[in-house]
């Protein structure tokens, strides 16, 4: 145990022996209670939390193993590593890239994903501000609307929807982003409207003063100012909107288009005995681009979500 | 900004969203809500019946059947996400070595998507049950827990970190307080964090709730109902009332406004507690 060294005395001051011996037992106490790293609990916690990361990795090393598995073991024998006949190399992958047309399924992904949010975070960002500033019926109405829609699960829009879309020809990778701005929007704007009230209004008035006219005022003022929750909402609408499979299978031409999540169902639906090679390989392929976003941004992610589930 | 001053740039401002918003939301709602009561096959032949489809879909044995597997699933992988969830964000906030490798690796199958989620556990299921001479289909037994299991997989690591959040928010001065007063690790758990993380906790349950309730991608991929619509949950019933089977469209969006219906009670019901807590503080 190190001394106890108080901020008034320098090192190396004696305390009386009574006072340092309690000095002692208080500061054990609080060591032991503060510093988990010294108990003797730790090491234990550490393993144990070790032990379930395992478990929490294994089924993705799992699906990795497979897809260098011919097919017909991977359901007989998806624990086994390939090796010998059972090992295949990069065949799966070959087949089901074709067969699913995936990085066309990619592309339509990424296009759909980065379109959608950044219409989102554009259009919603300025309503948000709109209606926080231009406080009318009007504008208070389309507040609770947006709350009200966060509620209402898909399916209970899911026909009619699919059938709106449809009879404006919204069915591309383009028309999509429209659909996704309006169902997108009640999240969106509920954030950006909590956090544009925050805003002082002096700071905008600063700006009218110098000369801004509104548009000005808000892309050089108040957008910077809304950047941590443009970055919230962003990374909540693209986890999303890339993972979506029921709007756009529903929404698509899906003989022309298709996202990676709908190119996966396909493969299984598509054909009377599912190719669990391709499957896995294509697995592997979507899961992928995922953590490398994930290794790059995680510390904006988890603060998204944070922010995300104390607003919602 | 003043008002008078922004008012007149509605169309730039806000009108894009309004539009989509009306397109993606209101339209299909309000169209929805009307089909409901009537029996369609595409939208313009739609020919009003009243509250038929109502009655028919409480005739309908798999639906009630559904209600009630995505109740008893909702209500399991409510408790289990969120006991371990808040056990692991505890751990996770002592301070112990590789605490960030831990909570990257936790929160990662968040980012999974449901389909893809699916598939993987169906293959480690079915690798399992092949031991037995059993698959995942075999029983809705089966598929129930296997559901429940993959949602805690995906889930944990998502309210962990709302937990973490709201434990670290607790202020250092109040467990001090209670260890001087003598306060077991058992009673500063109970009477202490808990109360302080019940914001957090609503949060949490409402957020695993109404996932539970609104589930589709998980299910479509990992049972799609077998055996025989066995396991489907509410979201795959109305899936499959709508696109499986025809001249059931009406009846198909009188239990998508039913389903919206539950979820919005339970929304209202969460809403109030989290009022309440707050007043307290």
């Amino acid at each position: 145990m190190a001394k106890y060294v108080p901020e008034t005395l320098q090192k190396g001051d004696l305390l009386p022996p009574e006072i340092q011996a309690l000095v002692d037992e208080k500061k054990k106490k609080r060591s032991y209670a503060y510093n988990a790293r010294s108990s003797p609990y730790s090491l234990l916690w550490t393993i144990i939390l070790s032990i379930i990361s395992v478990v929490y990795v294994v089924p993705i090393i799992l699906v990795i193993i497979n897809s260098f598995k011919k097919k017909a073991y991977v359901a007989r024998n998806p624990f086994e590593i390939p090796t010998g006949k059972m090992f295949v190399g990069l065949e799966n992958y070959k087949s089901g890239i074709e067969k699913i047309g995936f990085f066309s399924a990619f592309g339509n992904s990424l296009i759909i994903t980065v379109g959608s949010v950044f219409v989102i975070i554009l259009c919603c960002s300025m309503a948000g501000w709109y209606i926080t500033r231009v406080s009318s019926i009007f504008t208070k109405a389309f507040y609770y609307l947006c709350v009200f829609s966060m509620i209402v699960p898909f399916q209970m829009v899911m026909y009619t929807l699919s059938k709106t879309a449809d009879s404006l020809h919204l069915g591309n990778p383009i028309g999509i982003i429209v659909v996704y701005l309006g169902f997108g929007a009640g999240l969106a704007v509920f954030m950006f409207c909590g956090f544009a009230k925050s805003i002082p209004l002096e700071i905008e008035e600063a700006a009218m003063i110098d000369g801004c006219n509104p548009i000005q005022t808000y892309f050089q003022v108040v957008m910077p100012i809304l950047k941590p929750t443009a970055i919230s909402v962003a990374i909540l609408e693209a986890m999303w909107i890339w993972n979506d499979y029921l709007l756009p299978s529903l929404v698509l031409d899906k003989t022309k288009y298709k996202t990676i999540p709908i190119a996966i169902q396909y493969l299984k639906g598509g054909y009377g005995s599912v190719d669990m090679g391709a499957m896995m390989a294509m697995l592997v392929l979507a899961i992928i681009p995922i953590i490398i976003f994930y290794a790059f941004s995680q510390k904006y992610i988890i603060d998204g979500v944070v922010a995300g589930a104390v607003k919602g | 900004m003043s008002k008078k001053e922004l008012r007149p740039y509605f169309p730039l401002f806000a009108l894009p969203t309004f539009i989509a918003f009306i397109i993606g939301f209101i339209v299909p709602l309000g169209l929805g809500m009307y089909l409901s009561f009537c029996k369609f096959t595409t939208v313009n032949d739609a020919v009003p019946v009243g509250l038929k489809n109502y009655s028919d879909m409480f005739k309908d044995p798999e639906f009630i059947h559904a209600l009630w597997y995505t109740a008893l699933f909702a209500i399991v992988s409510v408790v289990t996400i969120n006991f371990f969830g808040f056990a692991i964000a505890m751990l996770l906030t002592k301070g112990i070595r590789g605490t960030n490798l831990f909570r990257t690796v936790f929160f990662m199958p968040n980012l999974i998507g449901g389909i893809v989620l699916g598939y993987i556990w169906q293959l480690i299921f079915n690798g399992i049950l092949a031991h037995f001479d059993l698959t995942l289909t075999f029983s809705e037994v089966y598929g129930f827990w296997g559901l429940v299991i993959l949602m805690n997989w995906q889930q944990i690591g998502y309210v962990m970190i709302i937990y973490i959040a709201g434990i670290q928010n607790v202020p250092p001065e109040l467990i001090e307080a209670a260890k001087i007063d003598g306060a077991t690790g058992r009673q500063i758990l109970g009477h202490v964090i808990l109360p302080m993380v019940m914001p957090s906790i609503t949060i949490c349950t409402f957020i695993t709730l109404t996932n539970s309730f609104k589930l589709f991608d998980q299910n479509l991929a990992l049972t799609n109902g077998l055996p025989g619509n066995r396991s489907e949950l509410l979201s795959l019933n109305i899936y499959n009332t709508f696109y499986g089977r025809v001249g059931f469209e009406g009846v198909g969006q009188a239990k998508a406004v039913v389903f919206s219906l539950i979820v919005g009670v339970i929304a209202i019901i969460q809403l109030v507690l989290t009022h309440r807590k707050e007043v307290q503080q």
